[in-house]
């Protein structure tokens, strides 16, 4: 099983810097174990926007919204990552959707849920967002 | 040999809307240094929408198309995502172009959706996006507590801080969360639990997201901020967490 993680726009290139987002690598390897983590290109302070920033959630937009986020989409097909971890709720929202709107294959998971997951405390009513196969671990 | 002209520009020197967005910012927003390299384009997910890119619009902009560039949809098809400054070699500043295009449209030519964001924010002294008002909030996050407590052993103790004053940390949430899926704040909490964090929520200013700074409206902006700044001032807190 693998997994990859969006670098929130506000969070990376907008905010901290690098530094954050070797944290959140940190953090990420850490929950899914180093083996299992595969990252997008490119990626870091140098990555691109979901498409689910700068309101564009809200501005009535669904086709452009889909087109802009179709490189997002294939980056993280491209990975064949079975997860994409989301650290930002608006990149979840966006990701999300874009999965579902251009039928992919993996699921879209905020960082906490598989933190919780990994520290073997994530109860049943927070599981959303997992696929069957993570979606009884632990319980 | 023709002796026309290939590109005829105006005569006269006019007043750009470029000229009044680079007096806004520090250098100008280097808005006068493009190379036209297309670095910026190449790697912009909203190249090709609306027919438009970050270096058309800036040379556009530069060439005193304001009517053209103002008129374009595409400045609420780019996200202000800042990856165009990330890889320009002048550190041109478009977003922030992009940000005054928005803001000089009127009210009622905002994309519905982002300006009723914002007026809901408006509505309560919680600054949330889709109204929650302060009991609302502080009903959702009692009872989700209350529920988890009682259902989840290990978690008899779990807090969720409401108005504690002089905590580390004050932390916002996303308002879909209380509003839609109000499971998912319950992860956040155990994971502060475990790792002994001192912090809060506030009943005033905890919602996250900030709809009238996409909106481009300046005055809305700040009275969203200076609430939540406030807020956080009020409860002493040292530190202000916000998820998005
Ligand atoms: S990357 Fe910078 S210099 Fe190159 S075209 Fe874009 S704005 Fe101009
Ligand atoms: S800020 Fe706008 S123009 Fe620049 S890369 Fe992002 S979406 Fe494109």
């Amino acid at each position: 099983m693998k997994f990859t993680v969006q670098d929130p726009c506000q969070l990376v290139r907008k905010s901290l810097g690098d530094p954050i987002a070797e944290d959140l690598r940190f953090v990420v390897k850490a929950v899914v174990g180093e083996e299992n983590f595969i990252d997008m290109t490119p990626n870091r302070s140098n990555n691109f926007c979901c498409g689910g920033g700068g309101g564009f959630l809200q501005a009535g937009l669904p086709e452009e919204r889909h087109a802009y986020g179709s490189q997002k989409f294939n980056q993280i097909i491209k990975t064949g990552a079975d997860y994409c971890i989301t650290p930002c709720h608006n990149c979840h929202s966006q990701i999300h959707d874009l999965s579902e709107h251009f039928e992919g294959t993996f699921h879209t998971v905020h960082l906490w849920t598989l933190i919780c997951l990994a520290m073997g405390t994530l109860g049943e009513n927070e599981r959303t967002y997992l696929g069957p196969d993570l979606a009884e671990v632990g319980l | 040999m023709s002796t026309e002209p290939v590109i005829k520009l105006g005569q006269k020197k006019k007043s750009l809307f470029k000229d009044s967005v680079m007096a806004l910012l520090p250098d100008g927003g280097n808005l006068n240094m493009c190379l036209t390299c297309g670095v910026c384009s190449s790697g912009c997910p909203a190249t090709g929408l609306a027919d438009m890119d970050p270096r058309k619009f800036l040379r556009m902009a530069s060439m005193g198309m304001d009517e053209e560039i103002l008129s374009s949809p595409w400045a609420w098809m780019c996200t202000m995502c800042q990856r165009c400054i990330y890889v320009c070699p002048m550190q041109i500043d478009i977003p922030q172009l992009i940000y005054n295009v928005r803001s000089v449209k009127p009210r009622d030519e905002k994309p519905k959706g982002i300006v009723s964001s914002c007026d809901l924010a408006l509505k309560h002294d919680t600054c949330s996006a889709m109204g929650a008002s302060e009991e609302d909030w502080v009903f959702v996050v009692e009872d989700v507590l209350e529920e988890v407590r009682d259902s989840q052993s290990g978690f008899e103790s779990l807090e969720a801080p409401m108005d504690k004053s002089g905590a580390t940390f004050f932390l916002n949430q996303n308002s879909r969360e209380p509003v839609t899926e109000p499971d998912e704040m319950v992860p956040l909490w155990k994971i502060l639990h475990s790792v002994g964090a001192d912090w809060t929520y506030g009943s005033k200013g905890w919602a996250a997201e900030n709809y009238c700074m996409f909106m481009g409206d300046n005055k809305d902006w700040e009275s969203i901020v200076r609430t939540k700044a406030k807020a956080v001032d009020d409860l002493g807190a040292k530190v202000w967490l916000n998820t998005e």
